[in-house]
């Protein structure tokens, strides 16, 4: 397929998600419950990784360091 | 009667006396077969004393640890049976694909508790059938899971079926516009028509659904001279002199000895597979056979096995255990085993493996019905069905059913076979006691049309039909297949289904194509299984070169719009662009 501009590809992919999730054949009604349910549940998802994934990766790394802390000096400062 | 009728009833089974299968002697496995003029093995070649011992079979199993792309690569087996190649093929579906129509349908589903969820809460209006209320209480009457298909999944995409049209359903049609306002629950005509649809969904093979030519000036003659009704069945004063003359044609046409025509190709079947088996009786039916097959053999009261679709090695297992076990409990043989297949599968564009049905009924001594709906006038090469296509000799099928509703352009069904077998069907099939006789002016169509096919009209418009159609069909499949459809089927079978799998797909698809003014037949369950949703086309010799390259076109648009190039066969890479990224969905 060719496309003039993105835009024009843009609905392209639109269309290709109606297709495929099917909802395609909903009522509009129904296909923006389900875009406003699928949409909230992913920026929920990315919300979330974006608040909790730092503070778990610290909280990882502390906990690593503490277990090789009885190695020399050197790795410690590395890991720090 | 029943003195004439006594060699039917019970099958030979003198492979049962020779002992049971699992004791077999080399020397007597080695006897059968060199009884039968082939040699059964894979290659054609005679294959070792070994190989025989293991698989007593007439047809062997393929190895099983093999799991080929192709749900059937069907050339190799048994190809010295074939006096050509038999190329058919059924490509798997991708993995991705299976998937993703299947949540699709579980998205769906989702959305049809929704709604009926508010339509039982009578948050909104509810169009379908119900129980009254005051008999909520009793059992429900309008409940189960085909209703709520239909309810939540077929009318969302209802606007595809059934609509009408308003010419004749030749190679170009017109239909009615029409329109929904309240998203197909309802429909309005607008008054106005769509002119010049491509028609690429009629069963009209060799393009007789015509309402000029020959066959339609004769169909006007007899209803000058005998009118449209005849208001008496064939036995009484119904029959007229026109319907004996096509049955003598008809058994002409098909090479056998006698043949009787029916009103309606459904009831032929439905009606006189009860009449020729009952109880203590075995009933062999492919699975996917035509719901009239089915019907019937439901009716006559037999036991029915089901055979793989068109798989030999199914088919003589049942055949094997059947005569081995005899009956459930009873252990008394069947009285007569009668293998029910169809010429074209009308769903899967297949086409029955005809020499080696009938190898094995003759080995094992069943009885064959065939039932050629879509296949006579569309194969072989004088038209004459599938035993023609093979180069079969008619006799060794026990009944030849067959409709006049496709190749011919009329209406009703027949069956052929033995003098015997229609003397006996004439008195006890309940479509020849019970149902008004044929139409004389369909009774002329089917006589003309059949007279030119056969060639007897002294013009080679007949023979001129076939091979247009064919090769229409070559060309068809062929161009089809490049594209990178997946399309299902034997290479001859002017039967064209091309896969669709996703359930929105098969609305956009009929939606889209329609807008493109070609008309498609789209399919879905309970007609296919639940993720094998496709579109058909019918091709017929009334298609010009022009019309078939509209159509691809089309397709091929409509193809790339919705994705539907789903083929992972090798061929030339698509142009790449944008498509980049999107096609990782495909694979
Ligand atoms: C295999 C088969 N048998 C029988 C029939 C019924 O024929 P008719 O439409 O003439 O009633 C059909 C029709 O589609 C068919 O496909």
């Amino acid at each position: 397929m060719n496309f003039k501009n993105l835009r024009e590809y843009l609905s392209w992919l639109y269309y290709q998600y109606l297709l495929i999730t099917g909802i395609y054949v909903l009522e509009p009604w129904e296909k923006s419950i389900f875009n406003s349910i699928l949409f909230s549940a992913i920026a929920m998802v990315i919300y979330t990784s974006y608040v909790f994934v730092p503070i778990h990766v610290r909280l990882a790394l502390e906990f690593f360091s503490k277990i090789i802390g009885s190695q020399p000096e050197s790795t410690v400062a590395l890991m720090n | 009667m029943t003195s004439q009728y006594i060699s039917w009833v019970t099958p030979n089974l003198d492979i049962y006396s020779r002992g049971r299968p699992t004791k077999m002697t080399e020397s007597s496995s080695n006897k059968l077969l060199n009884g039968d003029s082939c040699h059964w093995t894979s290659n054609g070649k005679k294959s070792s004393k070994n190989g025989f011992v293991k698989s007593h079979g007439l047809f062997q199993e393929p190895q099983k640890y093999r799991r080929p792309r192709e749900k059937n690569q069907n050339v190799t087996h048994n190809s010295s049976l074939y006096k050509k190649p038999f190329a058919e093929s059924f490509e798997e579906t991708p993995l991705l694909v299976a998937v993703l129509t299947y949540m699709g349908y579980g998205i769906l589903t989702i959305f049809g508790y929704l709604r009926d969820f508010l339509r039982h809460w009578s948050i909104e209006k509810c169009h379908v059938a119900r129980e009254k209320e005051e008999q909520k209480d009793f059992v429900p009457l309008y409940q189960d899971f085909e209703n709520f298909y239909t309810r939540n999944l077929y009318m969302r995409i209802r606007d595809n079926w059934n609509r009408p049209i308003c010419s004749v359903p030749g190679a170009k049609m017109d239909l009615v516009e029409r329109v929904s306002h309240d998203y197909n629950w309802t429909f309005e005509h607008t008054g106005r028509v769509v002119k010049d649809v491509i028609n690429m969904g009629s069963y009209n093979y060799l393009g007789f659904a015509e309402n000029i030519g020959a066959c339609a000036n004769a169909a006007i003659e007899a209803t000058e001279k005998y009118g449209v009704g005849v208001g008496s069945t064939r036995c009484e004063i119904g029959s007229l002199d026109i319907h004996e003359e096509l049955e003598q044609l008809v058994a002409r046409f098909l090479g056998v000895e006698s043949s009787m025509a029916f009103g309606m190709g459904f009831a032929t079947n439905s009606m006189n597979i009860p009449a020729l088996t009952g109880k203590g009786c075995l009933i062999l039916s492919d699975e996917l056979n035509h719901a009239s097959l089915v019907l019937g053999a439901r009716l006559s009261g037999s036991t029915i096995r089901v055979f793989k679709h068109n798989n030999m090695q199914s088919l003589e297992k049942l055949l094997r255990d059947a005569i081995a076990h005899g009956q459930p409990r009873t252990h008394r043989p069947w009285k007569k085993i009668l293998i029910v297949v169809e010429g074209i599968y009308s769903m899967e564009g297949s086409i029955v493996r005809l020499p080696e049905v009938v190898a094995l009924k003759k080995r094992y001594k069943a009885y064959l019905y065939l039932d050629e709906a879509h296949s006579i006038g569309a194969l072989g090469p004088n038209g004459r069905g599938v035993v023609d296509y093979f180069g079969l000799d008619p006799k060794d099928v026990d009944i030849m059913m067959g409709t006049f509703t496709k190749s011919f352009g009329a209406a009703g069904g027949y069956i052929g076979g033995k003098q015997e077998l229609i003397d006996y069907l004439r008195r006890h099939s309940h479509s020849a006691l019970y149902a008004t006789s044929m139409s004389p002016p369909v009774v002329q169509q089917i006589i003309t049309s059949m007279r030119i096919i056969m060639g007897e009209d002294g013009t080679t418009l007949g023979i001129d039909r076939i091979r247009q159609l064919s090769e229409n069909t070559t060309y068809f499949r062929r161009e089809l297949r490049e594209m990178g459809f997946i399309i299902y089927g034997n290479e001859d079978s002017p039967v064209v289904p091309m896969m669709l799998y996703m359930p929105a797909k098969i609305g956009a698809f009929g939606r889209e194509m329609l807008k493109r003014n070609i008309g498609t037949v789209v399919v879905g369950f309970p007609a296919t299984p639940i993720i094998e949703s496709r579109a058909r086309f019918c091709i017929s010799a009334a298609h010009t070169r022009e019309m078939l390259d509209t159509a691809l076109k089309a397709t091929s648009e409509v193809g790339d719009l919705l994705q539907l190039k789903y083929s992972r066969r090798e061929r030339p890479l698509p142009s790449l662009g944008w498509m980049a990224e999107e096609s990782l969905l495909q694979d």
